[in-house]
């Protein structure tokens, strides 16, 4: 921080409106999505229970919770990933911009909700590939190479890749991977973005930078974080929802959850007491 | 690479040094609502209190969120601590300058003690005090606030001679003892001002150097 001038005196001070301390308090936000009465079972074992909750435009929303806590099976339905694991059933509603979600064409329905996993996936082919990789699929029209460089920008990986391009992309490090990875679930602009623990294979300069990296973005889409490091979601949440045992204990503005955690059973493992 | 709490820690100062403008005003108008027998100029500080506590509260929660969400290290962390002391020290010294305007409404019943020579003196250096205190806040100046604190002895030296000058008068005349003892506890409350400025000039020693000075005699080694 650098020395600032000092206000004059005023009583009038100014508000500020984008502030820590109105991170997020605004009731008349949008939902993206909408999760009501969700159950889900792996056979005959339930797995998530009764869980109804909105997710924000354009806000990134984490879920945390311990091992277990359902937090990755509730990501994996917002785009049916689900559906490749035999015997998950689910019963519920998701909606995507007041559409359900498993009415739809379940290929549209992932390029409208890109994900990102655990480690770094690219495909074994050139950084531009990976990227251009998507638009050819989704018969993208206009310039591929516009298109690789604005989400290489947008992921922050531009400027490190753009001399090399058509090296393999098994020649970044993980970190780079991964954002590459982010690059190119962004390239076919995704209302969503799902990301399963994104930055545990990490290291902690490579998940700072995806950590700011998300802040960013959700100028772009709407982000859905689960962590396993509850001071992740705290850092670059707006809202947090606490899973436990597949039931969703509290769903709050991040700031509220940290600070004044509603259920006893929050509060117990946020301050790791549990868990 | 900046961190986006960055933007955070920047309103965070902002709005402390809106309180420092705040404080420092209540200090000025109150102390020359007596100077200058002008009631409008206190009834303005009884005012403006509630701008100080509303901002007190917004900049804790600040802290609180800063503090739960951000894990902060090192001089971001000092940052945040010195912030909210230093806000716990505005606050009060925005109290001590309602004490000081309440006196005034409760002195300008009677006429003039005497003519005011050394309670000026006293609060311009106490307000220079203040004023310091902020500006080495702002620019982390630690020279700045070693000064601030080497102020202090003539502060309560101030305070001393005009005790002692006024005791001097109520014992003279019966007349006079009550708004005698009420000019009394406005040095006393400027005296209590500077401690307040000295406490925050502490406070940017802490944040500068990550050297807590307040109290010399403690051996932390």
């Amino acid at each position: 921080m650098h020395a600032s001038v000092r206000p004059v005196l005023s009583v009038n001070i100014p508000p500020i409106v984008t502030s820590a301390a109105t991170r997020e308090t605004s009731a008349a936000l949008s939902m993206r999505m909408t999760i009501s009465k969700l159950n889900f079972f792996y056979g005959s074992k339930q797995t998530l229970f009764d869980v109804s909750m909105g997710i924000a435009t354009s806000k990134v929303t984490s879920l945390i919770g311990p091992s277990g806590c359902g937090k990755s099976t509730l990501l994996r339905t917002l785009n049916r990933m689900h559906e490749t694991v035999r015997g998950a059933r689910l019963d519920g509603e998701i909606l995507l911009d007041d559409q359900n979600i498993l009415a739809q064409d379940v290929t549209s329905l992932r390029r409208r909700i890109g994900m990102v996993f655990q480690r770094p996936n690219p495909f074994p082919k050139s950084i531009f590939d990976n990227v251009a990789y998507g638009l050819r699929i989704n018969g993208s029209k206009g310039p591929i190479s516009e298109a690789v460089e604005k989400s290489l920008r947008h992921a922050a990986l531009w400027d490190e890749v753009k001399d090399h391009l058509h090296k393999s992309a098994y020649e970044l490090s993980g970190g780079q991977q991964q954002r590459l990875c982010i690059a190119r679930a962004l390239a076919v602009e995704p209302e969503v973005m799902l990301l399963d623990e994104p930055c545990s294979a990490l290291d902690p300069i490579s998940t700072a930078k995806i950590e700011e990296l998300l802040v960013q973005l959700k100028d772009l889409c709407t982000i859905v974080i689960v962590t396993h490091n509850m001071q992740q979601a705290a850092r670059v949440s707006d809202f947090t929802a606490f899973l436990l045992t597949g039931q969703l204990i509290e769903f709050s503005p991040t700031p509220q959850l940290f600070t004044t955690p509603g259920d006893p059973r929050t509060e117990a493992y946020i301050t790791g007491r549990f868990g | 690479m900046e961190r986006h709490f960055e933007k955070d820690l920047n309103e965070l100062k902002e709005r402390l040094l809106w309180m420092g403008s705040l404080a420092e005003r209540a200090v000025h108008q109150s102390v020359h609502a007596v100077l200058d027998t002008d009631e409008q100029l206190a009834k303005r500080v009884l005012e403006e209190e509630d701008a100080i506590n509303e901002l007190q509260m917004e900049i804790d929660d600040r802290v609180v969120q800063l503090l739960a969400l951000h894990q902060l290290m090192a001089i971001d962390l000092r940052f945040v601590l010195a912030v909210s002391r230093i806000n716990n020290d505005l606050e009060r010294i925005g109290d001590q300058g309602v004490n000081i305007a309440q006196g005034a409404l409760r002195i300008l019943r009677h006429p003039r003690v005497k003519p005011y020579v050394d309670l000026p003196r006293m609060s311009e250096l106490v307000e220079e005090m203040v004023r310091n205190a902020l500006n080495a806040v702002v620019r982390r100046d630690v020279e700045l606030a070693q000064s601030v604190l080497a102020t202090d002895d003539q502060v309560d030296h101030y305070r001393d001679q005009i005790f002692r000058e006024l005791l001097t008068y109520m014992m003279g005349d019966s007349s006079v003892v009550f708004p005698a003892f009420e000019l009394i506890l406005v040095a006393k409350n400027l005296e209590r001002i500077g401690d307040h400025a000295t406490n925050i000039a502490e406070d940017v020693i802490y944040l500068v150097q990550g050297q807590d000075i307040r109290h010399p005699t403690v051996d932390r080694r």
